[in-house]
């Protein structure tokens, strides 16, 4: 009978006017990798916080029981006392200082007054061995790539003798590859007997590392799933379980949309990066976009997807632009900044929605109508009833989950916050919508919701260009994918033809083909 | 504006606050207008200490007089804030270099008031269109920018007046143009009834009461939730009490003094841009996030550009108000007058990282951090003392802001 490392019994937490947790019971064995899912809003993060002392002794009902005894955690501070470390989803590194630095930031190493440099970095090299960085500890994070950064997170969690591991959304901001690498440094980490909870939507990545999956609901435990047996726990098993129904289709049908003629067109489209200008960003690309279309492209974290999209929407990124653009097979000269852009019915959502795509600090209304506030004002005079009416409108349309439109975008969920950015552009009534990364970072129900718009603006004879990392999202959305890697677009596939497999073999083969020049 | 419409939540709460006791109510008026209320509080605490000196006719004068330019400079320092906690440092050694110019004008020169107004208005909209373009165009942070300015200008102004008299200060600045900036609209000698004064504030007050309840009969036609008929009344008898009594004051003081009209008509405009227009909307959304507004297509260059254009055009008129009140240019006129602006619009509650706030927030703070000026100097507090307090009422205005914020979520 393995050891139970952590049970949380009977949690209850409230927050002025809503039970975000109730009654939850919560069991990690040692030695076991312990997947939480759950839609947003379940409740995995206030529980993790109870866990780790955010929400102190106190502020909770029942127990948390770790090794044996009752926890009364006050702080962060004496939850990692006993061993329990949160990696959390924001990466929170200080770019401008060292690996070595970082890791041991609030824990430096040395005299009480002065810092053992030495030590430090003689530390820091070897945790950061164990989680397979091969770099110096003395190198400025700003200087590594973002899943490396994941990796020193995690090293520096294990600096401070973690015997619980928590990783929050580890692999939210990896590519597939990172992400891989991750999942097996997990694996392997539990093979030298470490504990961890692993909070994801990704649900393959569950599939592959836990074995056991706890499933939240509306703040209740739901039900926990054993993955040890033979054969590994389907997603729709998981997703039963945090949607209470059989999602039978993860992506909706499109049916009986025509597709018309092309109404975007680029040729031999070359943008330079903005500070290092001799590199490009997206080196000679050529596609095109049919009315009623979804064009999804794909390519790994870097591959000039972003950047592509970014620049064909009103040269918002880069430097010396090359190439043509055609718009109904007219060739059109584009100006200079997004107002041109939309002028033309291009609309672009961004990817990082709090980062520039939604004004956090201002309402669900302000943010709708941002895009297209001429039309709801007369003579730049804005029409208060009008400007209401409208979010409204679409906060019916996109069942936008808010008590008003006059709530704030950054107190809304992120699902939620996506809809508001996509109601943003909606409003501004493109022919032409790129969307990059529309979920992530949200769950599965909200997901589906998106795909159900995604299909009708195709219905409605608009063009959707799809920009994902996932790829059974680009591969259940589009009619049409563009492979793109290191700037170029390495090829075009219908989706008929397209698998997982031949997808991933054709950007290998670039890669292969990069690396022989 | 953020109230024409009722929310659901503001329903809700709105429904349980009828059961609610009176003294539930004033708690949470409070929490929703703090400024205003601790505005009342400290005038009702200068008027015992002052004995009742604070409620006298010219203290009233006194009051919006010594004001003026508070007013004027903090709106466009307010605009400059909301795009993202810019301020300009410069403003204040500005309205010593144009007070200097424009004292050549008139004294030594002899350039009529008219051509004089105009010809400062063009400096103002020389210095802001370079200090735009370079803020806006050039990337180069305000405050350094506006810093430049600040040790410039100083220098520039007093060197212009030492350079053109004995005494660096060059008067009289000419009755014509004092009278547009500092004059009185048919004025009577204090004591006596100003009728035209008196009447305009009750036709002020009426003008009030009339768009309070037409809009409020235009929402209920249009099936939005309004407030209680009750609070309403009680809004319109406040507010009209107010106006009644300053004016009232002031018609008893001589009559309205031009300065007056500068700053309502002032204020009032800038009110309407940035809770009404586009470009009012386009100054929160660069304040909140200027990549989402860029991606939006906001041209977010242009906003930082009139932020910069616009403070210093009201700089300079702040400028001419402030020589005609001192009827000279000298080398001290216009001295911190950027930090005034700054406090009142702090104290007022506008957001210091941008993004929010509201040209009648700006207005509470000034008046607040101007009746604190005026009661110490009412009491004769030292003046050193003086400047204690106001860094304290700063300090105290900031910290209470926060903590009740922080109460409320």
């Amino acid at each position: 009978m393995p050891k139970i490392l952590l049970e949380m019994k009977n949690i209850t937490k409230e927050f002025p006017g809503v039970k975000a947790l109730k009654n939850v019971n919560f069991q990690v064995e040692e030695g076991e990798i312990h997947a939480l899912v759950g839609e947003n809003g379940a409740g995995k993060s206030t529980l993790m916080k109870v866990l780790s002392g955010i929400h102190p002794y106190g502020s909770y009902e029942g127990d948390v029981i770790y090794d044996g005894q009752v926890c009364k955690f006050t702080q962060i501070k004496d939850s990692e006392k006993k061993g329990i470390v949160i990696i959390h989803q924001e990466l929170a590194l200080i770019p401008e200082m060292t690996i070595g630095e970082n890791m041991y930031l609030g824990n430096e190493q040395g005299h009480k007054f002065a810092i053992n440099w030495n030590k430090t970095y003689f530390e820091a090299d070897k945790y950061l061995k164990m989680v397979g960085l091969e770099e110096s500890s003395k190198v400025q994070v700003k200087n590594i790539g973002t899943g490396k950064q994941q990796l020193v997170e995690i090293a520096k969690a294990l600096a401070k003798n973690a015997r619980l591991l928590i990783l929050d959304e580890p692999t939210s901001s990896l590519n597939e590859e990172d992400s891989r690498a991750l999942l097996d440094l997990m694996l392997n980490f539990k093979k030298q007997g470490m504990t961890m909870i692993i909070i994801t939507h990704k649900l393959n990545e569950v599939a592959y590392v836990a074995d056991k999956i706890t499933v939240l609901r509306d703040g209740a435990t739901i039900e926990t799933i054993d993955n040890r047996g033979a054969e590994r726990v389907s997603e729709a098993r998981i997703i039963k379980g945090m949607v209470g129904r059989e999602l039978t289709n993860r992506f909706p049908k499109r049916e009986g949309v025509k597709i018309g003629d092309v109404e975007m067109e680029i040729k031999n489209w070359t943008v330079h990066h903005p500070q290092y200008v001799e590199r490009k960003v997206v080196d000679d690309v050529s596609m095109y976009v049919r009315k009623g279309e979804v064009v999804g492209i794909y390519g790994l974290m870097g591959a000039g997807r972003t950047e592509l999209a970014m620049s064909i929407f009103g040269h918002s990124y880069g430097t010396n632009f090359s190439g043509e653009l055609y718009l109904n097979g007219k060739p059109i000269k584009m100006g200079k900044n997004a107002s041109d852009a939309i002028k033309q019915k291009i609309a672009y959502v961004t990817e990082d929605r709090k980062g520039n795509g939604l004004v956090l600090s201002q309402s669900v209304k302000v943010n709708t109508s941002l895009a297209n506030l001429q039309a709801i004002s007369n003579k730049s005079v804005i029409d208060a009833d009008k400007e209401y009416a409208v979010a409204e409108e679409y906060r019916d349309k996109l069942l936008i989950k808010t008590p008003s439109v006059e709530q704030l975008v950054g107190n809304l969920s992120g699902g939620n916050q996506q809809k508001v950015l996509l109601a943003k552009w909606m409003f501004a009534e493109p022919d032409i919508l790129m969307l990059d990364e529309p979920t992530r970072g949200i769950d599965v129900g909200a997901k589906y919701e998106i795909y159900c718009i995604i299909n009708e603006l195709a219905a409605a004879g608009k063009c959707v260009i799809l920009i994902s990392s996932e790829l059974p999202e680009v591969l259940g959305m589009s009619d049409r994918i563009y492979i793109m890697n290191e700037a170029k677009i390495i090829k075009e596939m219908k989706t008929e033809d397209a698998t997982q497999e031949n997808i991933m073999e054709a950007i290998l083969a670039s890669e292969r083909k990069h690396d022989n020049e | 504006m953020s109230d024409i419409k009722r929310t659901s939540t503001d329903r809700a709460n709105e429904s349980v606050s009828r059961t609610k006791n009176i003294g539930a109510i004033l708690l949470e008026s409070f929490k929703k207008d703090t400024m205003l209320y601790i505005l009342v509080i400290v005038y009702i605490f200068f008027l015992i200490l002052t004995k009742g000196g604070i409620f006298r006719s010219s203290s009233f004068t006194e009051l919006v007089n010594q004001n003026t330019y508070v007013y004027i400079i903090g709106t466009g320092m307010l605009m400059c804030m909301l795009t993202g906690g810019n301020i300009d440092l410069s403003c204040g050694s500005f309205v010593c270099l144009l007070g200097a110019l424009g004292g050549i004008f008139m004294v030594l020169k002899g350039v009529s008031a008219g051509v004089s107004i105009l010809l400062m208005l063009a400096i103002g909209i020389a210095y802001g269109t370079l200090l735009g373009w370079l803020i806006a165009y050039v990337h180069i942070p305000p405050w350094i920018a506006t810093l430049a300015g600040y040790l410039a200008f100083r220098g520039l102004g007093t060197s212009i007046l030492q350079n053109n008299s004995a005494t660096s200060s060059l008067s009289p600045i000419p009755v014509e143009f004092r009278d547009v900036f500092y004059g009185r609209i048919f004025p009577t000698k204090e004591g006596e009834m100003n009728w035209p004064c008196f009447i305009a504030g009750i036709v002020a007050a009426a003008v009030i009461v009339t768009v309070i309840l037409v809009n409020r009969k235009n929402r209920v036609k249009k099936g939005y939730e309004v407030e209680s008929i009750g609070k309403t009344y009680v809004k319109c008898g406040i507010g009209c009490a107010v106006i009644l009594l300053l004016m009232t004051k002031l018609a008893l003081g001589g009559g309205i003094p031009t300065s007056l009209l500068w700053v309502v008509g002032i204020v009032l405009t800038y009110n309407f841009i940035t809770s009404r227009t586009t470009i009012g909307r386009h100054f929160y959304v660069v304040g909140g996030n200027i990549e989402a507004a860029r991606l939006s297509g906001v041209n977010t260059r242009r906003i930082m550009f009139i932020a910069y254009l616009n403070m210093a055009v009201l700089t300079s008129i702040a400028t001419m108000t402030v020589i005609s009140r001192s009827q000279s240019a000298n080398s001290f006129i216009g001295n911190n007058f950027e930090m005034d602006a700054i406090s009142a619009c702090v104290v007022g509650g506008v957001s210091a990282s941008g993004g929010s706030g509201t040209v009648l927030d700006m207005v509470i703070g000034a008046t607040l951090i101007g009746i604190i000026n005026l009661g110490m100097s009412l009491i004769s507090l030292d003046a050193n003392y003086q400047s204690v307090v106001k860094g304290f009422v700063l300090l105290a205005a900031v910290v209470f802001d926060i903590l009740s914020h922080k109460r409320k979520k």
